[in-house]
């Protein structure tokens, strides 16, 4: 009989997480911003076939950055288990919170339980129906899940996006200035230009399924 | 490449979790009577197409309903209508508009309009074992084809049959009254208003035929539901927009 390897547990998930971390860092950033009316979301994304936004449910975004079959595989999931939700109780019972605790769950176990963890930041926005604050979620690659106000960044220049953004956010701004305090927030990050968008917002007025993608020019025409 | 399970199917997602409704009644059993949804039509215009179907569920030769909404937006360009059994009819509705759009959020792109009548001819065949017993369900189906520029049609039998009509379409029970009268009044290309007008006047002359269909019921405010789709989108036309075609419809159909 051989006697397995002794590894820390401490040792184990430092490595893990290391390993995300790296994997995460070479990928490009995402923001999402509270603009009163709504939410933006800012991905810089040079390719407009495959996105890192998507629509979850209703009033509900998902955005993800790291190694695209992974993201892509929890934010199928994600839209599997709201629409189930959805489809056996009724449309209200699909909330942010449920699918944020649900990522939060798997990628934890995963973290754990798996040779490699994945290497993602998920992001959950919601917009909120009676006009209090939006909700946004931020799901770390080991399952840590942090509930986050007015902005939220996640990718390797999360934190000097969120310094940036900390900044100059300010209260009722209207969708455009929104775009223009995210691009300037990754101008600093980055130390450079932003090659290309991948843009979407919730919106109440959008109707029912609140989630839309958008162009520069949807924006600057005021969307 | 490996089966993408549970692909991008919301049905076929229901029945892997075990959670699909069961579709034969115990063999020998007698169907218990349920309300059931009487005339929809679906007729094409320039550019589109307008769905009608009144408001009455019977149960036998009593009324059921008075309100029932029987004409359904699919998605942002189709809308389906239903008739016979009531009850599993709106289910297929249920499941069907969440298909389309699970299938949408999923894939990142809508579904042709072929491909979305394909999938709800496999939804009525799947409930053929109930049609066998006495619970049938058969939908039309109507939207605007984007590559097409049109509006197109399909009815479907209990089978799962799908049949693209070129110009209109009914099911229920006096859809044979309301096509008696449309085939005397329809127009290829007519302008939408006259197109909402016909498909009104339509179900109002099955009403008047038909015990089973209602008639606008003016005393109580009961209209027909009547959704129209082109280019632009779906529109579910107000009843403020109805109430003077249906007044109209009533004193022009003896």
């Amino acid at each position: 009989m051989t006697i397995p390897f002794y590894v820390a547990p401490e040792q184990m998930v430092r490595d893990k997480a290391e390993f995300a971390r790296k994997g995460i860092a070479r990928g490009r950033s995402i923001v999402a911003v509270d603009y009163g009316e709504g939410v933006l979301l800012m991905a810089e994304n040079p390719s407009t076939a495959l996105h890192k936004i998507s629509e979850l449910y209703d009033r509900i975004a998902f955005a993800g950055v790291g190694r695209y079959n992974e993201f892509e595989t929890l934010r199928k999931a994600g839209i599997r288990q709201a629409d189930l939700m959805g489809y056996l109780y009724s449309r209200e019972d699909v909330t942010a919170m449920g699918l944020a605790t649900a990522f939060s769950q798997t990628l934890g176990v995963i973290f754990i339980r798996d040779p490699k963890p994945y290497e993602v930041e998920i992001l959950i926005a919601e917009i909120s129906e009676d006009g209090s604050e939006h909700r946004l979620f931020r799901i770390s690659y080991d399952g840590t899940l942090f509930d986050e106000r007015r902005y939220v960044a996640i990718g390797g220049k999360a934190e000097q996006l969120v310094e940036a953004l900390e900044e100059q956010w300010s209260e009722g701004m209207t969708l455009a200035e929104a775009f223009n305090i995210g691009i300037e927030a990754f101008r600093r990050a980055e130390g450079r230009d932003p090659e290309g968008w991948e843009l979407a917002m919730l919106d109440s007025k959008n109707g029912r399924r609140a989630f839309r993608r958008l162009t520069e020019a949807d924006i600057s025409e005021g969307a | 490449m490996d089966a993408p399970v549970p692909g991008s199917s919301f049905t076929d997602l229901l029945e892997m979790m075990g959670m699909s409704a069961g579709n034969a009644l115990p063999a020998g059993a007698t169907p218990p009577s349920v309300p059931e949804g009487t005339t929809v039509l679906a007729l094409r215009y320039r550019g589109g197409v307008v769905l009608a179907g009144d408001r009455r569920a019977t149960e036998g030769f009593l009324v059921a309903h008075r309100r029932i909404r029987k004409v359904f937006p699919a998605d942002q360009f189709s809308a389906v209508a239903i008739a016979g059994t009531a009850g599993l009819a709106m289910d297929m509705v249920r499941l069907f508009q969440v298909e389309l759009e699970h299938y949408e959020k999923i894939e990142g792109i809508r579904l042709s309009l072929e491909g979305k009548a394909s999938f709800l001819a496999r939804l009525v065949r799947g409930q053929l074992p109930m049609a066998m017993q006495g619970l049938v369900v058969v939908p039309l189906f109507a939207g605007y084809d984007d590559k097409e520029d049109r509006g197109r049609v399909y009815t479907f039998d209990v089978v799962g049959g799908r049949y693209e009509e070129t110009d209109f379409g009914s099911t229920g029970s006096g859809s044979r009254l309301a096509k008696a009268f449309l085939r005397t009044v329809y127009e290829e290309d007519m302008p939408v208003d006259d197109a909402t007008a016909i498909a009104v006047k339509a179900l109002v002359a099955a009403s008047t035929e038909d015990t089973a269909t209602g008639g606008p019921d003016l005393k109580r405010g009961i209209l027909p539901n009547v959704i129209r789709i082109d280019g632009g989108g779906l529109v579910e036309v107000s009843d403020d927009v109805i109430l003077p075609i249906a007044e109209d419809a009533v004193e022009s159909v003896r």
